[in-house]
């Protein structure tokens, strides 16, 4: 074990001595500011999806709208995130001639990647509240959309709630892949340490527990939310 | 009040309604009575649109609301309806699931007239709050005439289902409508709650509010109704007054399903 205290002394050196816990912060900063848009920008993208996919579909402009939809959820279900990377930063954006940095295309791709995902998760919600609410918001001369947003998808919402935890939890951790274009987070910070010090062993741990201390905060957070959004659901 | 012409409704290949004329004026309260599957629930939900009519008209206050092109949710608003499953809002309180609709109703109205600059003249002169308050008191009154007033700031899972359906019934009146439809209001609650209900609707039909109701409580039809409708595999086979109905069906159908329900 006095291997592994040296190793622990040469992390500590680095990571404190020479300001490598700034990297860290920056990348840590990174990772969140990364996953928290890409899920606020996934849930508005997938509740507006999910509204379109389960409108009635007598009129043409809800059917366009549906396959546009569908084909935008293949899309993103379809390809890797990674590959989603690659090709914004390297083909779309330059051919729009847009310029913006490895962290901004970051949040814009699993944005648009997690709202794929959150349309079908929001799709399920919405299913499960009785039709019976769209019915009686609709009979009392609500439109369709002020129904969907005052009534059917708060309780949607509270339906999803631990699986659009999930969602994010997996953003968090997904977002481990954003070096690819450039962006750096707390993976790019704990290499960086690592390939400084020679030693990637305790750096590459620490970045684990990180990893797991965020995911665990983000659970107890759900939990707390859960709670209460089930007010409605209490009898006393 | 309301003219129906024609009414026709299919579902695919389906033909359940098969043309329906029926004419309701102010203060009618009417039975619809028959087996299941004769197109009773769905005529009456046609009437307010819940099912787009595939043929015939619906006049309603001089326009006919079937047509596809007329905001339906304007009309709506003059329709109250009462659902078999009462279908509260279970994610607001009693109170809010009274107030929700004049609320936002009144609230758009408004924005339309300040868009217009003329709020004086359309005699939206109310602010948001004031709106709010209004609503407020008379969901607190609503309340209070079903005995309910304590129970203004619950969820609908804490109520019965005698509660759960006296609330729909205010709710609906909140919007102060021309007619209320009810499918079925009592058969999903226990025989014990049916009465609750059922008073509360007798006291509407003493008021004069016209009324169109789909019905299994037969005695409550008698009672209550100024006119039947018989309905049998989607067409009217027998309508007229309640005492000469239940005493002397006039054709064979109406005959055998008295036979089997009284």
């Amino acid at each position: 074990m006095g291997n592994f205290d040296r190793k622990i002394e040469r992390f500590l050196e680095i990571f404190i001595d020479q300001r490598g816990y700034v990297t860290v912060l920056e990348g840590l900063q990174n990772t969140l500011l990364i996953a928290v848009l890409g899920l606020v920008i996934g849930i508005v993208i997938g509740t507006l999806i999910a509204s379109v996919r389960v409108m009635p579909k007598y009129k043409t402009l809800p059917r366009v709208l549906d396959k546009i939809c569908s084909f935008y959820v293949a899309m993103f279900r379809g390809t890797p995130i990674v590959v989603q990377l690659l090709v914004f930063y390297y083909v779309l954006l330059p051919l729009l001639g847009i310029r913006i940095t490895g962290v901004q295309v970051s949040i814009m791709v699993f944005g648009l990647n997690s709202g794929a995902y959150v349309s079908e998760i929001m799709r399920a919600g919405i299913l499960s509240v009785d039709p019976g609410q769209m019915e009686a918001g609709r009979a009392v001369g609500l439109s369709f959309l002020t129904t969907m947003v005052k009534i059917v998808i708060p309780q949607a919402v509270k339906n999803i709630l631990p699986t659009l935890g999930n969602e994010f939890i997996v953003l968090v951790k997904e977002t481990s892949v954003v070096s690819f274009v450039g962006a750096s987070d707390l993976y790019v910070a704990f290499s960086y340490i690592g390939s400084n010090s020679y030693e990637f062993m305790v750096p590459y741990l620490v970045m684990a527990i990180i990893y797991i201390v965020i995911v665990l905060i983000i659970s107890f957070g759900i939990k707390m939310m859960e709670r209460s959004l089930r007010k409605s659901d209490r009898r006393n | 009040m309301i003219d129906v012409i024609n009414l026709k409704k299919s579902f695919g290949q389906l033909e359940v309604l098969k043309g329906i004329d029926l004419t309701v004026k102010k203060g009618d309260i009417i039975a619809v009575i028959g087996p299941s599957g004769s197109g009773k629930s769905t005529f009456l939900r046609c009437l307010n649109c819940m099912e787009d009519p595939t043929g015939g008209q619906i006049i309603f206050n001089g326009v006919d609301i079937a047509d596809m092109s007329v905001d339906i949710n304007v009309h709506r608003r003059h329709i109250g309806m009462v659902f078999q499953h009462f279908n509260l809002f279970n994610n607001k309180t009693v109170k809010e699931n009274i107030m929700l609709a004049p609320v936002h109703v009144r609230c758009q109205e408004l924005r339309k007239a300040k868009r217009k600059k003329d709020a004086e003249k359309a005699g939206v002169n109310m602010t948001k709050k004031q709106i709010k308050e209004e609503a407020e008191r008379q969901a607190i009154d609503l309340l209070k005439r079903i005995g309910l007033e304590d129970k203004a700031d619950v969820y609908p899972s804490t109520l019965s289902g005698g509660q759960k359906q006296r609330v729909a019934i205010i709710r609906a009146l909140a919007m102060n409508p021309d007619v209320i439809l009810f499918d079925e209001p009592t058969s999903a609650l226990d025989p014990e709650m049916v009465g609750e209900v059922l008073d509360l609707m007798r006291a509407l039909a003493k008021e004069g509010m016209t009324m169109i109701v789909v019905t299994h409580e037969m005695g409550f039809a008698k009672e209550v109704a100024n006119r039947i409708l018989f309905m049998d595999d989607g067409q009217i086979v027998e309508s007229g007054d309640p005492k000469e109905f239940f005493a002397d069906p006039k054709t064979d159908r109406a005959k055998e399903f008295l036979s089997k329900v009284l």
